[in-house]
């Protein structure tokens, strides 16, 4: 529940980081803080009250039933939100060089990071 | 409870980050303010129980971001305070 | 002035958006039906004690492919907008004699240990995207101490391909020997014991490939970030 309101919190940061600043430097770290909310909203909507992680070894109650088979019996956490931002935070290293090697194509051509001196697309 | 007072101290942490990095003048604080954010929530992941989350999380987000950051910020030296 | 407002009340309003879900959020005291079958899946059908690989690999392998194509296009499209000047002259200080010696003892070990961390992504934590990454780091620490090292891009892009090439086929295997609906199914290869590094199929083959793949993607960001944008 914390951890989801820190989230969140962290989320509305980045976006207000983002609308307010007029450096592309200072908008990519605003979109980096935007991606740390969101990870951690996504992880602690998975997560189980009193669980251990969820690798099934001795930590973890284990009983065989009727079939042979292994039936878990201890608490683990929902392996799915962790499978999704283990991805996610890959990506998000991805596009934020591309964004970087933008800004710094960008910079040679106009030699300004502000992002007022950029008037094209105003009409 | 131990891991309670861990939690809202992490919390208190990387929400006082969080907002000294869209506050501070210089870009590089503002970068390494952002590097902060990453490791506690690196350390948050860990005890909500995700360890491949917070092992990716210590290694790119606390590790490879910051470079890259650096690296780009050294091919704009001039631009980058204003 | 009317700016700030602007952006005052379009936070207010994202806030406003958030607030009905946290209201009703409550953490849950049991796990759903999904994750439980998932779990019982993994352990039963796999043999994995490890969940969250037996779902990145297996269960949503389709999403991991896709990813590991977002990953291409991005590192693509930096080394298309980064080009580098190829008479490059190396501007920078030679290395001292202990940064040499140190850099160039510790990236084996700094590789070797990328290797074990996704050679055992199937029983403990870890896997193909971390074991990457710390490969890319230890060639980062090469780089940084500027030794005088030629990193072959031939082999990066080499290893790049290759391994994402592998990786379509391991997932057609699947499709081939075990029939209709098995792309990326890993059981065409014995379970083996529990517990044990040769076991659970083709998984610790697939997850080496990713490692590999995300590795030498990386490396590749790196070097084009480092050197590029001199030229026009």
């Amino acid at each position: 529940m914390m951890v989801l309101i820190c989230g969140l919190l962290l989320m509305l940061i980045g976006i207000w980081a983002m609308l307010i600043k007029k450096n592309i430097i200072r908008i990519i770290i605003g979109f980096s803080i935007l991606d740390t909310g969101t990870h951690l909203v996504i992880v602690a909507i998975g997560y189980v009250k009193h669980a251990t992680a969820p690798i099934v070894d001795k930590a973890v109650n284990i009983s065989q039933n009727a079939e042979g088979g292994i039936q878990v019996l201890g608490k683990v956490v929902d392996p799915v939100p962790s499978a999704l931002v283990l991805t996610a935070i890959v990506i998000g290293l991805a596009v934020t060089a591309l964004l970087l090697s933008f800004a710094v194509r960008l910079y040679k051509v106009g030699n300004s990071l502000n992002i007022n001196d950029y008037e094209e697309l105003k009409w | 409870m131990p891991e309670i007072f861990a939690l809202i101290l992490l919390i208190v942490i990387s929400l006082g980050a969080a907002v000294y990095a869209v506050f501070t003048k210089k870009t590089i604080t503002a970068l390494i303010a952002s590097g902060i954010i990453s490791l506690s929530a690196s350390i948050i992941y860990l005890l909500m129980a995700a360890p491949d989350v917070a092992m990716t999380e210590a290694t790119i987000g606390a590790g490879l971001t910051t470079v890259v950051f650096l690296y780009a910020m050294k091919h704009v030296k001039g631009g980058e305070d204003d | 002035m009317i700016k700030y407002l602007l952006v005052f009340v379009a936070i207010i309003g994202i806030g406003y958006i958030f607030l009905p879900f946290v209201m009703e959020f409550s953490t849950p005291t049991k796990l759903n039906p999904l994750a439980t079958s998932y779990v019982q899946g993994s352990v039963n059908e796999l043999n994995m004690p490890n969940v969250v690989t037996a779902i990145v690999v297996t269960y949503r392998g389709l999403d991991t492919l896709g990813e590991v194509t977002v990953l291409f296009l991005a590192t693509a499209g930096v080394g298309f907008l980064l080009k580098r000047k190829h008479d490059m002259v190396n501007h920078r200080r030679k290395c001292s004699e202990i940064l040499c010696t140190g850099a160039s003892l510790l990236t084996p070990l700094i590789v070797l240990f990328g290797v074990y961390i996704f050679a055992h992504g199937h029983l403990s934590p870890g896997g193909g995207f971390q074991g990457g990454v710390v490969i890319a780091s230890g060639f980062l620490l090469l780089v940084m101490a500027n030794i005088s090292f030629h990193f072959s891009h031939n082999l990066i892009h080499f290893s790049e391909s290759i391994s994402g090439f592998i990786y379509v086929l391991l997932g057609l295997a699947g499709l081939v020997l075990l029939g209709a609906n098995s792309f990326l199914d890993p059981r065409y290869l014995p379970a083996g014991k529990w517990l044990d590094i040769v076991s659970t199929g083709a998984v610790p083959i697939i997850y080496s490939i990713i490692g590999i793949k995300g590795g030498s993607e990386l490396c590749s960001v790196i070097d084009s970030l480092q050197h590029g944008g001199t030229e026009l």
